[in-house]
């Protein structure tokens, strides 16, 4: 009954931007080296591969699903992509008489490998009905001993300049992998707030019954949605693969926890239907510039997990009153 | 031959060990509005189901205008032109009115842009829709913002937006105001000057009269009569729907009322009640009557410490007690039969017995620990006789009684913590008639017993019949405390609204 104040209506819808402007006025008062161009883009460096993650997975969790396979997604894409780009001097190399193949198939290679792990979560979901949690909570491991058997768990190292430069390159003064993460989010926007299947995300989070009412093909859906998100993780096993400059099978280890708790953050419901792109990416560099600020200040990375965890449970204790108070 | 948009002939569904529909016959006409009636589990709901495409016929035919189709599922209807509008709602409470509205249908951009939609063309039509059907809503604004019954209009803009020329409302006034009734009414005439043929489903004898141009009754899946409204009064409706009159559905026994039990004086609850004084004595029924959403649940659950009060006490037999908590309630005394039964009531996937007595587990165990399983079967058995709970056996689910026998189960669920006062929610939203006399009695009994007895209920007729004083709440406040003897469905109404007349309605 009770009205809420213009200020108040204004504070709860941008409630996580105000956050992360809070947070970055408090840390340049209080390192001086936070707030240099350098210290930003080595955060967004940092963060772009996990970014563009949370993306994808925030597809899953608007339309009320999850997507645990994320990170071992990005482990699967960066052996796979390493193995096809190894120096040929190399003795040890995954495939020794591989012909010296164009970077781009190695790229294709990964991309289609997390696109059909994702393929395959949704089809999972949609025909047999299992809980998405379970669904890629297999398929997260899986992937993961796949990318353990191709390498027998060693690194795939020496891989040629051509390929690292995706993840070393730079235009102008940005690397490419912010770049890379831009557009992502750029198009994923588009695509949640402005074409069908964006609203069909929506719908299907918001209530599946409406959706299947208004003859939505819910099973289709489904499956795109984890294909984008498997698409998305195998764009960040690439990015991760060629900065780090070897593929390893346990690269992407607990990243999927990372990217949960940023779109989480950044507002967006696990009751579905709710989430927006901004939104996610005010989460995620929330997360990154609270590890780069306590590492400035020299906080233990110990501790900073326990804040990280405490910030994830308010973000959600918070968004979950908003709503609650304005029914 | 007559001028039907729809003809649905021998319709058969059975689900497993039911057989719900047995061959049923219904006939509409083009812009008529056609009364579905019939108790619960008659088989409204599953005609209609069939008819959607939701749960397609087993057998049975479907002709529309003339042509034989079949419907395997609700977006072919929709195409067809038939939409039902759900007794739960069913939008994207999410997302916007407009977005709601072209769900998976949304306008697009032309050209190269042909994969964006185009949220102006989406807004502009959504506009004209509002303003043709005269629906006074911004398209922009989310759903959830809305009232149920402006709910109801979209879904009803919607309907008229797929150009559907059948459609369906199941029970679409069992949570509006009367002046939202009015409104939907005008609406429902708007849709037969559009030539819409309504089939308008409901077990309330009132509307039904006022709204229905034919009416069709349905009783255990067969198809009983179909008469112009003219032909029918409600004695003849009523014998039709139920096979027998009723006589004794309101099977009130005068009880001896004693000294006040309870009583609760300038209860506040923040924002939603305001200054609550009442008596409840011996051996009385007192009847809660009220809007939906005038508080009167909100009420209950501040009597029984699910809601905290801000101000105000409760006296039980003159001394002031502190309900804070559940436990602390029934410790006093008290007893609260929920108004949703599937919420806040059964646990569907366990049996009769534990349903039974998981209230009173305490009182079951040897040590402290381990249960009596044998004083347990003892009780429930009794109880069963008592209340005469249909069931399979005590390890029946409680998932597969009827909600008629559900309910005897949650009465007997709070009879065995030994209440004095038991508070009772709507006892019998959403059971069949028969069972419904059953409840009935066994709450008169009770006050015959000597126990207070609060009834919280929307139906008039059953306020009226079993109620010795009525308590009318109005926008979280008291306005009336009427005698039985005084108490008419007008006086009641009047008072119900009292509160909302000053301002808007919603």
């Amino acid at each position: 009954m009770a009205q809420q104040s213009d200020v108040g209506k204004f504070i709860n819808r941008y409630a996580i931007f105000i956050v992360l402007v809070v947070m970055i006025v408090v840390l340049s008062f209080l390192s001086p080296s936070f707030l240099t161009a350098q210290n930003l883009i080595n955060v967004l460096i940092t963060e772009s591969g996990r970014g563009i993650l949370a993306i994808g997975v925030a597809f899953t969790i608007i339309s009320r699903g999850i997507d645990l396979s994320v990170g071992s997604i990005v482990s699967l894409t960066s052996v796979i992509a390493a193995s096809l780009v190894q120096e040929p001097s190399y003795s040890a190399r995954i495939f020794p008489n591989l012909p010296l193949l164009p970077p781009i198939v190695a790229v294709i290679a990964g991309l289609s490998a997390g696109t059909i792990v994702g393929i395959t979560n949704g089809a999972l979901i949609a025909y047999t009905a299992i809980p998405p949690f379970i669904a890629t909570l297999g398929s997260m491991i899986i992937a993961r001993g796949l990318a353990l058997i191709l390498t027998n768990a060693y690194p795939v190292p020496m891989l040629r300049p051509e390929f690292k430069i995706i993840g070393q390159g730079l235009l102008g003064p940005i690397p490419y992998v912010v770049i890379v993460f831009a557009l992502v989010a750029l198009i994923a926007y588009v695509i949640l707030s402005h074409t069908r299947f964006g609203k069909n995300v929506y719908a299907i989070g918001g209530n599946v019954n409406a959706a299947r009412t208004s003859g939505i093909k819910v099973s289709k859906n489904l499956i795109a949605i984890y294909a984008v998100s498997g698409f998305c993780a195998s764009i960040a096993g690439i990015l991760i693969t060629a900065r780090a400059a070897s593929g390893i099978a346990t690269l992407g280890n607990n990243y999927e926890l990372d990217a949960i708790a940023a779109a989480t953050i950044g507002g967006t419901s696990h009751t579905g239907g709710i989430g927006t792109v901004p939104g996610i990416i005010a989460g995620i560099l929330i997360l990154g510039i609270l590890n780069n600020g306590l590492l400035l200040l020299g906080i233990s990375p110990y501790l900073q997990q326990v804040i990280k965890g405490v910030i994830i449970v308010s973000a959600v204790v918070f968004d979950m009153r908003k709503n609650a108070r304005q029914k | 031959m007559e001028d039907y948009i729809l003809e649905m002939k021998g319709i058969v569904r059975t689900f497993p060990g039911v057989r719900a529909l047995n061959g049923v016959d219904l006939q509409v006409k083009t812009g008529r509005v056609h009364g579905l009636m019939g108790e619960n589990g008659a088989g409204k709901s599953t005609l209609m189901k069939c008819l959607v495409g939701i749960n397609p016929p087993d057998s049975g035919e479907i002709w529309l205008r003339g042509k034989k189709v079949t419907i395997p599922n609700p977006y072919t209807a929709l195409k067809l032109g038939i939409a039902m509008i759900y007794q739960e709602l069913n939008p994207v409470l999410e997302r916007s009115v407009m977005e709601n509205i072209w769900l998976g249908r949304e306008p697009m951009m032309r050209g190269a842009a042909g994969f964006l939609v185009d949220h102006k063309a989406m807004y502009e039509q959504t506009r004209q829709l509002l303003s043709e059907l005269e629906i006074d809503i911004d398209p922009k604004i989310k759903v959830k913002e809305l009232s149920v019954a402006k709910m109801q209009m979209i879904e009803i803009a919607k309907a008229i937006s797929y150009n559907a020329d059948i459609v369906i409302m199941d029970e679409p006034t069992s949570a509006l105001t009367p002046n939202e009734v009015k409104h939907l009414f005008d609406m429902i005439r708007k849709l037969k000057e559009r030539n819409v043929a309504v089939i308008y489903i409901t077990h309330k004898m009132e509307e039904i009269f006022q709204i229905a141009d034919e009416v069709t009754v349905l009783r255990d899946g067969n198809h009983i009569i179909t008469e112009p409204i003219e032909k029918m009064t409600i004695d003849s409706l009523i014998s039709a729907m139920v096979g027998r009159r009723l006589t004794e559905m309101f099977p009130k026994m005068e009880s001896k009322i004693g000294d006040v039990k309870m009583s609760v004086r300038h209860l506040e609850v923040p924002g939603l009640l305001h200054d609550i004084s009442f008596d409840l004595r011996k051996g009385e029924i007192l009847g809660v009557a009220g809007l939906v959403g005038a508080g009167r649940t909100e009420l209950m659950e501040a009597l029984f410490g699910l809601r905290q009060r801000s101000a105000g006490e409760i006296l039980i037999d003159g001394k002031k007690t502190d309900i804070r908590t559940p436990a602390d309630a029934i410790k006093a005394g008290i007893g609260f039969l929920t108004e949703d039964r599937r919420l806040n009531g059964i646990i569907p996937v366990l049996s009769v017995k534990i349903n039974t007595i998981v209230a009173n587990l305490a009182h079951y165990t040897k040590f402290g620990v381990f249960l009596n399983h044998k004083k347990i079967s003892k009780d429930c058995e009794e109880y069963k006789e008592r209340l005469k709970i249909r069931t399979p056996s005590l390890e029946a689910l409680i998932q597969n009684l009827s909600g008629g026998n559900q309910q005897k189960v949650l009465v007997a669920r709070w009879l065995l913590t030994n209440p004095e006062i038991l508070i009772l929610d709507e006892p019998t939203r959403g059971i069949d008639v028969g069972a419904k006399a059953e409840i009935h009695t066994i709450i008169t009994k009770l006050a015959c017993e000597g126990k207070s007895i609060i009834m919280v209920s929307s139906e008039m007729p059953e306020i009226l019949g079993m109620s010795d004083r009525i308590l009318v709440v109005s926008r979280g406040q008291i306005t009336a405390v009427l005698d039985r003897k005084e108490a008419d469905q007008e006086t009641i109404m009047r008072y119900a609204a009292a509160k909302y007349n000053n301002n808007q309605v919603a």
